[in-house]
């Protein structure tokens, strides 16, 4: 074996979990692509996957960073259908402007987030138990705020959260032609030029990153993976972006949730902040004796939470255009499941951003993908928890090989 | 005498790294063998390797015990043939009682049922063995360390041990717990018991052992006669291979002004309110001045520290901190590392550093805002931190990369040490800095306190192994049950005085 192919293998081995998550998300595209006879690559479809997952992610980019410090949040699926549940009947009932709502329910998230923090921050209260008992709480605060009935539907300012589109910027008499050419009815550039730069930006921040690491002598990712991934992911990404400007542009929830993931992935990845939130879940008791506030890092970890949780809430709402005393149901354990298929460990201290996203993919490919094809909720349950189980064996047994 | 064991050419190999390379052991029937090693030397692995850990088949050479090829697949295998190791880690149960972990996995019992009576009865038996007077329901967390390496020790006779293997069995003991054990060990040699004790201490290997192999780099180096007699230098060369008559490097001592000074402090017990840990305890560190505190564990050597730094152990603290002569808030742990002050501690695993994450990532955790600007990190500035502290320190790795839990004692212990040099502190509060490292990178971490020293930093430098304070320290402070009962220039100390104070007061 020559020295390169090793130090590719060694490489390989050493970070199989990336690259293996990747391309199970790819594999698992594929797949339903073939079995649902080119349905899952749909533009209307793909739309509709991010729409469907958008608050399962969002809730995902909380999850991470609360399971990171070590911790475990079961009450964002109630918590969640409550935040939902106000808006309505605020909106709805009350007639309060759409523009008060929203602040106020994120606010309102953040508080109910404080309030279970400062039980496991301060009192050491685990935060198992602690959340256990929000998701009750809440779970029955909807039930009483909604008096049981399903309060909709919502004005149209609302529903666009989560319905509405990104109009193109560009001029008809240049879209038009493209439509045209590609044999759609139109075309949104804008969606098409976001993904463009989006790209350009990948390779430049990747190309960035890896001329710094040469300066400092680090090897870093062979160049053979490093292109070969970026033409992966960037093929990908073209692919969606294509597909959705054919349809309708980009939707409004996709936005949000592409802006809250790159500002999470930076605060995980790239701030102090971050750094110490890995350092708690890695080792609490050394993160305190190097001055790090533990107990304020965790509080704030839950309000966090608190306020996606509530985000998810509103767009979930303003998505089925009603808020029902069910809504949320059991959505925390999909949230947790695609943290940990991201390969964060329960222990605290590892997994990122990315991973969430990926593995909240996984799953919401895997929801979409049996949907299509017929498969009853019974065998989606089963196999989505045999998928659950089959990427923590895989990391487990990546940990175990590499010693 | 006889051979009981023989382990013939073991070499032992790791993706990169040849653990063992062509190791020969001789042990011999009811003797005390001593294996003598710097961390990393290859001596755990090869206990590993005689015990079925790594089974046959994954090692080349030949194992020969009891006058037989033994082939061990696993630890049953080695157990069954009367082999027990007692790891440096306690393998006991804190919840359970005496009873119930000296019979864990050897159950007396029938049909799935347990019997309870012969499980007593045995343990009480076991437990005269080695010298315990506990009922055998006792919890096991409620009994001190030392007496829970002596249940440890009947839990193996428990099993009909023939070899029995103690892989540093006194690294957590006190002086007089120690040498209990060491006793234990000659009195289970008269009953016939062949033993193979893993040590650093060479006054331990010098009062029990009857034969010492030394091990390095993988290599049995020598093999010593114990009763023909043997200076510890020469096993202490024979470890590090280059002569070691001075195991504590030069310093030319020069006390400035006063740097830290601590007045009347007062500490109680965080959770048994009514317990007042530390008495009223008052001292000063000087500029370029290394000051030893003495005392045995749980004299609250650590808890002093600890409080001191932060307030980061303790409740009702009291008492005045000045710095350079002015008064100091060391209120919060983040305070007490501006005002100056770091606190490397005794226990690094769980204390000191995040295991799993790389070297560059512990080196710069105490002090984020000197690689950030605005909040934001810097990775560049940080690698350059890393690496500007392993060469300083001189630390052995790869690479800053390194995850810091794949490193030995002795660089793990530099890692914590550089994270606290970035921070840039005035004084250091260094607890048990050499605890569980070996002779050689002992030594390193000695020449790195007297740079700090020549560099105008205070140290305090707390220690059970006194000959450690009485070298490296300019005063030494005793203290003893949470009070300073002594203090004496290093010149004037001996190890007698330190302890003659500890047992008057």
């Amino acid at each position: 074996m020559t020295r390169e192919s090793k130090g590719l293998k060694a490489y390989l081995s050493a970070h199989m979990r990336d690259y293996g998550l990747l391309f199970a998300l790819i594999a698992i595209m594929a797949f339903f692509q073939i079995v649902t006879e080119g349905t899952l690559m749909r533009p209307v479809n793909i739309t509709n996957l991010f729409l469907q997952n958008s608050y399962i992610i969002i809730m995902a980019l909380g999850m991470l960073i609360v399971i990171v410090a070590g911790h475990i949040d079961l009450s964002v699926g109630s918590v969640m259908g409550f935040i939902g549940a106000l808006a309505a009947v605020m909106i709805v009932n009350y007639n309060i402007p759409v523009a008060v709502t929203i602040p106020v329910c994120l606010v309102l998230g953040g508080l109910i987030g404080a309030a279970q923090g400062y039980w496991v921050a301060f009192w050491r209260i685990p935060s198992f138990i602690a959340t256990l008992a929000g998701m009750l709480v809440f779970r029955g605060a909807s039930l009483w705020l909604l008096e049981g009935q399903s309060v909709g539907p919502f004005p149209q300012s609302f529903q666009v959260l989560s319905t509405g589109f990104v109009s193109d910027i560009f001029p008809q008499t240049l879209t038009s032609p493209i439509a045209e050419a590609v044999g759609a009815r139109n075309f949104n550039l804008l969606a098409l030029s976001v993904g463009a730069v989006a790209s350009m930006v990948i390779i430049w921040l990747g190309l960035r990153g890896r001329a710094r690491a040469k300066a400092y002598g680090i090897e870093g990712e062979p160049s053979a993976f490093f292109w070969g991934r970026n033409v992966i992911v960037l093929g990908a990404l073209m692919f969606l972006t294509f597909k959705l400007s054919t349809f309708r542009g980009l939707p409004n929830v996709l936005v949000t949730m592409g802006i809250l993931i790159v500002i999470y992935a930076f605060i995980t990845q790239n701030t102090v902040i971050g750094r110490r939130v890995y350092a708690l879940g890695g080792n609490e008791k050394a993160a305190k004796l190097s001055g790090i506030k533990t107990e304020r890092l965790t509080f704030f970890a839950f309000v966090n939470m608190g306020v996606l949780a509530a985000l998810a809430g509103l767009i979930f709402a303003a998505r089925l255009n009603t808020a029902t005393p069910k809504a949320g149901f059991g959505m925390e354990l999909d949230v947790i499941a695609a943290v940990f298929i991201g390969g964060a460990s329960m222990s605290g201290g590892s997994g990122k951003i990315v991973g969430a996203v990926v593995g909240a993919f996984i799953m919401g490919v895997m929801n979409n993908g049996m949907s299509i094809v017929g498969i009853g909720i019974d065998y989606q349950q089963m196999i989505k928890g045999l998928v659950l189980l089959a990427a923590v064996i895989f990391d487990v047994y990546n940990k175990q090989k590499q010693g | 005498m006889s051979i009981l064991l023989e382990m013939k050419d073991i070499t032992k190999e790791f993706p990169g790294v040849k653990a063992l390379d062509q190791v020969n052991l001789k042990v011999r029937e009811g003797e005390i063998h001593a294996i003598c090693g710097e961390n990393g030397a290859g001596k755990s692995t090869l206990m590993k390797v005689l015990s079925g850990v790594y089974p046959v088949g994954t090692y080349d050479g030949e194992i020969h015990y009891g006058g037989a090829l033994a082939q061990f697949r696993n630890l049953r295998d080695s157990e069954d043939q009367g082999i027990v190791i007692i790891h440096q880690e306690l393998a006991l149960i804190p919840e359970l009682s005496i009873a119930e972990n000296l019979f864990i996995g050897n159950e007396r019992q029938s049909g799935g049922v347990m019997n309870w009576h012969e499980t007593f009865r045995r343990t009480e038996e076991l437990l005269r063995k080695v010298g315990l007077t506990e009922a055998p329901g006792t919890i096991v967390d409620r009994i001190g360390v030392g007496k829970q390496q002596l249940v440890e020790i009947a839990k193996a006779l428990a099993k009909d041990v023939r070899l029995l293997i103690l892989d540093e069995p006194t690294a957590a003991l006190q002086e007089n717990d120690s040498r209990k054990l060491l006793d234990l060990m000659l009195e289970l040699k008269a009953q016939g018991v062949t033993c193979i004790i893993i040590s650093h201490k060479l006054n331990e290997v010098r009062y029990v052992a009857d034969t010492v192999t030394v091990i390095r780099d993988g290599m049995a180096v020598s093999t010593l006669d114990a009763k023909a007699g043997f200076e510890e230098d020469d096993i202490v060369r024979d470890m590090v291979g280059r002569d070691m008559s001075h195991r504590y490097p030069e310093r030319t001592r020069l006390a400035g002004d006063l740097l830290l000074e601590v007045e009347g402090w007062n500490v109680w017990h965080p959770e048994h309110t009514e317990r007042q840990v530390i008495r009223d305890i008052s001292f000063n560190v000087r500029a370029g001045e290394v000051v030893g505190i003495a005392g045995l564990m749980g004299s609250g050597r650590t808890e002093l520290a600890m409080s001191i730094f932060g307030r980061s152990w303790g409740r009702n603290i009291s008492g005045k901190a000045r710095l350079k002569g002015s008064a100091v808030d060391l209120s919060s742990v983040d305070r007490a590392i501006k005002a100056g002050l770091a606190y490397v501690t005794e226990d690094r695993k769980s204390l000191g550093l995040v295991l799993d994450e790389s070297i560059k990532f512990n080196t710069t955790l105490a002090k984020l805002e000197g690689v950030s600007t605005r909040g934001v990190l810097d990775e560049n500035a940080e690698t350059e931190v890393a690496e500007r502290y392993r060469k300083a320190l001189g630390t052995r790795t790869p690479s800053v990369f390194q995850k810091v839990g794949n490193l030995s004692g002795g660089n793990q212990q530099k890692v914590v040490l550089g994270k606290w040099l970035f921070t840039g502190p005035e004084v250091l509060i260094l607890d048990e800095p050499t605890r569980g490292i070996d002779v050689g990178a002992k030594y390193e971490i000695y020449s790195i306190i007297n740079e700090l020293s020549a560099q105008g930093k205070g140290v305090v430098m707390i220690s059970s192994e006194m000959p450690e304070l009485l070298g490296m320290c300019d005063r030494i402070y005793v203290m003893n049950e949470g009070a300073f009962v002594g203090e004496m220039p290093a010149s004037e100390a001996s190890q007698e005085r330190i302890m003659s104070l500890i047992v008057t007061e």
